[in-house]
């Protein structure tokens, strides 16, 4: 088998009382795109934030690119290597496209602190070459992207996120609030970041997708893993039978 | 990559749809209220911008040029750091008990030690802080001023406390400053220097035809600084910076701008626009007084807001507040031209304010529905 890119041991998160997550071992090998299913908190998200470092972590290990890794927060976590597309667009409605696809970390034509020079000219060449191999459908990426539809809004950011794309890009739910025509463009997106061989977790509810896009499919069922298939030996009806519950038997404890 | 190419996933690139700069808008209402007031002044027999006096050689009226570019260009300045508190979402409530502050201080130091011959009457500190360079009373100035905006900054960055309230804070605390400082009494009689700094003449009365610049130091500043942040705004990283916290601040915040330091420097700026402007004023009226500067700074933030920035952060521009200062201007002469009571033209202009973030509202709700 291939390098583990990111590996957690026992990884667990309370809130209080509620076990959102429990004792999570999760694999996942360089150039490998996994899914994570389940129903609604079953746990995707916060496993999510935990890997991300959105939230700090209760228990247990995350090992990223074979180190240990404890990142304060999802920045840290973004320099290490890990970009994510959240639920919650990270865009700034009045800036351009080129804005917010190199928000943070900005190219200059020179250096002065706080007062840099903005090299736009690269910037924009650069995003229209990022979002011409994502198909992104924009008629003018100068204008802010408050004017623009959803999906092309959720394209810029996950185009953002591919072009950036070094380590592990992670998705949560990145197609949720589209349509068909900008689902499809999303998901031409993800099947260039496996052609590129870049890692990926994708947080999905549509099973239809998962079984186009991914490897390998790992089903949360409250708070616990409770399988993790690959794509050729399970089919929808498996899966949803782990996810409701019916295979996969870790519910006696909870019962 | 070529012009014709920026359309995407086979969009044909339409310069149409491109969004049209909201600045045009403010522009057309500038032409727009210049016009109704050359039109009423006309029917008065008179005109706003003309020059109708037959022994004159001008195409305008210079005189009322030279007043509306005078009258907006100390309060100008207010309005641009105003401008760039207001896009990172932010309010600054205290530019004008700032520049009373800041006035009575700077005056202080810039006061000379005979006045016809006689001791200074008005002297605050002893003979040691008589006649001192200019750049004295300028530098401690800036640096009052400076000093107010930081705290503001830190204020707002730190204990999270809404802007409105840190800088209502500021705004009663240096207004008691400006009283306290000399017991409530003016501070006047500065150097020669100080007060040639906003009566002088820097470029030296220019004309571009028929048409000559009004000549005064404080319509230069404003000028020049007007340049400067519409530069900085633009094309540096401070300007990406100050409009993504006002559009986003948990994205920007998300991307790795340190959006509390950002906040601290955005309100340094501000409070040091208003010394600026404290200098300039004092300099002017060879005098500071307690009360200089009230209610600066809603007049600074009309005049944004007129010219489009919006209160909701991340929208506006300096360009777009410098138009909006003109507006302000042009309305505040206008409504003198056309002899209408200074007591209408304060009620007219707390209307017109309403009336811009009115328009601000709809502009936004229409957006957001598509």
């Amino acid at each position: 088998m291939s390098k583990v890119i990111l590996e957690t041991r026992g990884l667990t998160k309370h809130y209080g009382g509620v076990h959102a997550l429990d004792d999570a071992n999760f694999i996942l090998h360089e150039g490998e795109h996994v899914a994570v299913v389940g129903d609604n908190g079953a746990g995707k998200s916060t496993f999510v934030r935990q890997v991300t470092a959105v939230e700090q972590r209760t228990s247990g290990d995350v090992i990223f690119d074979g180190q240990p890794v404890s990142f304060s927060g999802p920045l840290e976590a973004r320099q290490a290597g890990i970009e994510t597309v959240f639920q919650t667009l990270a865009l700034a409605d009045d800036l351009d496209v080129p804005s917010n696809l190199f928000l943070g970390r900005e190219l200059f034509k020179f250096k002065l602190g706080p007062f840099s020079w903005l090299d736009r000219k690269t910037m924009r060449d650069r995003t229209m070459e990022a979002l011409a191999t994502t198909a992104v459908k924009i008629p003018n990426v100068d204008n802010p992207i408050r004017n623009m539809s959803g999906g092309q809004r959720q394209c810029v950011s996950i185009a953002r996120t591919a072009a950036f794309a070094s380590k592990l890009v992670i998705m949560d739910e990145p197609t949720a609030a589209l349509g068909v025509q900008e689902t499809a463009q999303v998901e031409n997106i993800i099947r260039g970041l496996k052609d590129r061989g870049i890692p990926m977790i994708l947080i999905s509810h549509n099973l239809r997708q998962v079984f186009d896009l991914v490897d390998r499919i790992v089903v949360f069922r409250r708070g616990r893993i409770v399988a993790s298939l690959r794509k050729d030996e399970t089919d929808g009806n498996d899966i949803v039978s782990y996810i409701t519950g019916v295979k996969g038997g870790t519910d006696a404890t909870y019962a | 990559m070529a012009e014709a190419t920026h359309g995407l996933g086979g969009l044909k690139y339409d310069p149409a749809k491109r969004t049209r700069a909201p600045e045009w808008n403010v522009f057309g209402a500038l032409v727009l209220i210049v016009l109704i007031f050359e039109i009423l002044n006309r029917m008065q027999g008179g005109s706003f911008l003309f020059n109708m006096r037959d022994n004159v050689d001008a195409i305008f009226n210079q005189q009322r040029l030279d007043i509306m570019i005078l009258q907006v260009a100390i309060i100008g300045i207010i309005a641009l750091g105003v401008t760039q508190v207001i896009i990172i979402g932010g309010i600054d409530l205290s530019s004008g008990s700032v520049v009373g502050a800041t006035a009575m201080v700077t005056m202080s130091f810039a006061q000379t030690a005979l006045v016809n011959g006689n001791p200074n009457p008005k002297a605050i500190f002893g003979d040691w802080a008589m006649d001192l360079p200019v750049i004295v009373p300028i530098v401690i100035g800036l640096a009052c001023g400076l000093l107010a905006g930081l705290i503001n900054g830190l204020l707002v960055a730190y204990t999270k406390i809404p802007p409105f309230i840190a800088t209502l804070g500021m705004m009663v605390s240096a207004r008691g400053a400006a009283r306290w400082w000399s017991n409530g009494q003016p501070v006047s009689f500065p150097t020669a220097e100080y007060g040639s700094l906003a009566n002088g003449d820097l470029l030296g009365g220019m004309t571009f035809g028929l048409l000559s610049w009004p000549g005064q130091n404080p319509a230069v500043v404003f000028v020049l600084l007007a340049v400067l942040f519409h530069v900085i705004m633009t094309y540096t990283l401070y300007g990406k910076r100050s409009y993504a916290i006002g559009s986003n601040e948990a994205a920007a915040r998300m991307s790795g701008i340190n959006t509390d330091r950002h906040k601290v420097l955005v309100y340094a700026i501000a409070g040091v626009l208003a010394a600026v402007a404290a200098v300039l004023l004092t300099s002017k009226n060879l005098t500071a007084q307690a009360g200089m500067g009230v209610m600066y700074e809603l007049d600074a933030i009309a005049m944004a807001v007129i010219g489009g920035v919006s209160l909701a952060g991340g929208r506006g521009s300096i360009l777009g507040t410098v138009l909006g200062a003109a507006i302000f201007s042009v309305i505040i002469s206008g409504f003198t031209s056309i002899k209408l009571d200074a007591y209408y033209q304060e009620m007219v202009k707390g209307a017109i304010i309403v009336g811009a973030v009115v328009l601000d509202q709809w502009r936004q709700r229409k957006r957001t529905r598509g």
